[in-house]
């Protein structure tokens, strides 16, 4: 190491040392801890393959991030595509559009939907008045309110790297594939968007991984009936005092993050997903 | 194979961006075969009449016409033109092979057609080896080239060229400059051409229009244009020239005499094309028709100066030359022609024919 590097190394150790005090360390105790409560050994780590609870919430977890993923993809390419598409004005409005639901609390947000969703809500009303149903709708207190809630918050997280990815697209490729004698969709199909993938890949990891660890929103819309996995833990360590399950539980939810990102930091540019790209 | 090509016409075509004009009344026909290039400089509105004519904008008024057909409101996909972009615009994620196999495939073309015509192509422009590599592995020039074959496989009625050459570095330029001359001679085909380099445009062209404001200045073949300049501006913007201001003194057999203080220049012209005694004129005079005369020898006409300034080009010497009635005269010389050593301040006579300048006219602005 150079001297001049040095310096700048001293330059950031308080920073360093802060975060291994604060923030490594516990982590760390944690990891510690599931391997040492109620017993010594792997014992909590065997749950995995042998109790049903564990895998059940497990299963569900992936299942609505998966759910949860594929449609806050499908939202965001259609708008990050209009958006893309738009001139500067317009584009302008749209990103604050996107970007201000990002500033409401997590909280406010799920109440919101609940209050929509609920049996007496405005969805169930309005639809009960148009006379299309009879019945209220269970809307809410199961996988569905939790992903209608996910999915809303995950929406600009999806947005964004897909729009860095658009607008990095030449507007001339696709004035150059329409010269050439190709319709639209086929302009779109195999130009835009496999030049758009990137950008997608990398929505989909920020996604999927920030659904994971869901707490909030899965908490309030999903009403205590369907767990995932952050809210599981919460129960097994605040209310069931079971450290050792709970801090098994959160090991793998980090290992299963670092996992996802070592896998498809071999595929993008990880950062683009969270650095500079918007 | 000339004449395989389609013609092309534009009628009137202007185009107005609020109370810009961008394209203002242009009538302009180019034959079969023909290699015509819009030569302007930035804002000459070139480019949006390429794009008329691709059918990426949509003009104001006027038509465009192929073969007589009237193809204005025809969408750019459905033109059947062949296209370089400026910068090429070759599709990254694909090969050089995928890339020209892109219109046919558009086409949907059989596969066994499909790769003897990308072959075909690929070879035209000798880029047969790199098939297989992507854009981004090729060099500038080799992407041009990648981006001509593309524009050419399909067989196209007419290949348009924005700025083909802009972004190679000049030697290369002129390396591909007579690549594509050779290119259009072998298709055959109609091709226009849009450039600022007015080299390029003079090398390449059977045919080249000059742009200024959005309007068409002149028209003709390189030669025509380098010699017989109608305005002030068409001899300016295409090499370099000499503006002799006067007014006409006297007609004499093959022309008239302009005075320029003590000054007389005598012009040659046709007959029918004298100005009226006392009108005053403008001269091109192009720097490479002055000699540098000897005490004795003769001229047309023949004027005295000092070396104001000078530079050494290799081939050549450009002189810069301070007159009493002229202003400073800028001078082309060979080398071999040149005194040993020019130097400022340094008396010279200088000498033309009265052939060698042109009349023209100032630019309506």
């Amino acid at each position: 190491m150079r001297r001049q590097d040095a310096g700048w190394w001293l330059l950031i150790l308080p920073a360093f040392l802060l975060m291994t005090a604060f923030y490594i360390a516990p982590i760390a105790q944690v990891l510690a801890i599931s391997f040492t409560e109620p017993s010594p050994g792997l014992g909590n780590y065997e749950r995995l393959f042998t109790s049903e609870s564990v895998q059940r919430v497990i299963v569900t977890t992936l299942r609505i991030c998966t759910i949860t993923t594929a449609l806050a993809l499908l939202l965001g390419y259609v708008l990050a595509y209009r958006i893309a598409l738009a001139n500067e004005a317009a584009r302008r409005w749209w990103i604050l559009a996107v970007l201000v639901p990002l500033w409401i609390s997590v909280l406010v947000r799920a109440f919101a939907w609940v209050t929509l969703l609920r049996r007496q809500g405005l969805v169930n009303n309005a639809l009960m008045e148009t006379g299309l149903i009879t019945e209220p709708l269970q809307l809410v207190w199961n996988e569905f309110g939790i992903i209608v809630g996910m999915v809303h918050y995950m929406v600009p997280y999806a947005v964004l790297p897909l729009l860095a990815s658009m607008r990095e697209i030449d507007p001339r490729l696709l004035a150059a594939a329409r010269g050439l004698g190709a319709p639209r969709f086929t302009i779109f199909r195999r130009i835009f968007l496999p030049l758009s993938l990137p950008g997608l890949i990398a929505a989909g990891v920020l996604v999927f991984i920030f659904s994971l660890g869901f707490y909030i929103t899965p908490a309030i819309l999903g009403g205590g009936k369907t767990l995932m996995v952050a809210e599981w833990i919460g129960l097994q360590i605040l209310d069931l005092i079971r450290w050792g399950l709970g801090t098994m539980m959160a090991t793998v939810l980090v290992v299963a993050i670092l996992a996802t990102l070592a896998v498809f930091s071999r595929v993008v540019d990880l950062k683009r997903v969270f650095g500079t790209g918007a | 194979m000339s004449g395989t090509g389609h013609a092309l016409a534009l009628r009137g075509l202007t185009k107005r961006y609020g109370s810009f004009t961008a394209v203002d009344s242009v009538s302009l026909k180019v034959e079969r075969g023909e290699f015509l290039t819009l030569l302007g400089p930035s804002g000459s509105g070139k480019t949006t009449i390429l794009m008329c004519i691709a059918g990426f904008v949509a003009p104001t008024e006027g038509a465009v016409l192929l073969d007589g057909a009237d193809i204005t409101p025809l969408p750019p996909e459905r033109r059947d033109f062949g296209m370089v972009f400026q910068g090429y615009a070759l599709f990254p994620h694909m090969t050089v092979a995928e890339n020209v196999a892109f219109p046919l495939r558009v086409r949907k073309l059989g596969a066994a057609e499909r790769e003897a015509k990308v072959k075909a192509a690929l070879d035209l422009v000798q880029l047969g080896r790199f098939a297989d590599r992507l854009p981004r592995q090729l060099s500038g020039g080799q992407q041009q080239r990648v981006a001509l074959a593309r524009a050419l496989v399909f067989d196209p009625a007419l290949l348009l060229l924005d700025e083909p050459l802009s972004a190679l570095d000049k030697k290369l330029r002129a390396e591909l400059q007579e690549e594509l001359k050779a290119l259009h001679r072998r298709v055959g085909r109609t091709f226009v051409n849009v450039t600022h380099d007015q080299e390029e445009a003079l090398s390449l062209s059977d045919r080249v229009a000059i742009l200024n404001h959005g309007k068409l200045v002149q028209e003709g073949p390189p030669a025509h244009l380098y010699e017989h300049p109608r305005t002030r501006f068409v001899a300016d913007f295409l090499g370099k020239s000499n503006f002799l201001h006067g007014t006409v003194q006297e007609s004499v057999p093959e022309g008239f005499v302009i005075g320029a203080g003590t000054t007389r220049i005598v012009q040659s012209v046709a007959e029918n094309r004298r100005p009226a005694h006392g009108s005053p004129v403008l001269l091109s005079l192009r720097p490479e028709k002055i000699a540098l005369l000897n005490e004795d020898d003769a001229a047309d006409n023949v004027v005295t100066g000092r070396i104001a300034a000078w530079s050494y080009l290799g081939a050549g010497y450009t002189l810069v030359v301070e007159t009493p009635d002229l202003g400073a005269l800028r001078v082309a010389l060979p080398t071999w022609q040149a005194p040993i050593a020019p130097g400022e301040g340094l008396p010279v006579r200088l000498g033309w024919s009265s052939t060698a300048s042109v009349p023209v006219v100032e630019d309506v602005a």
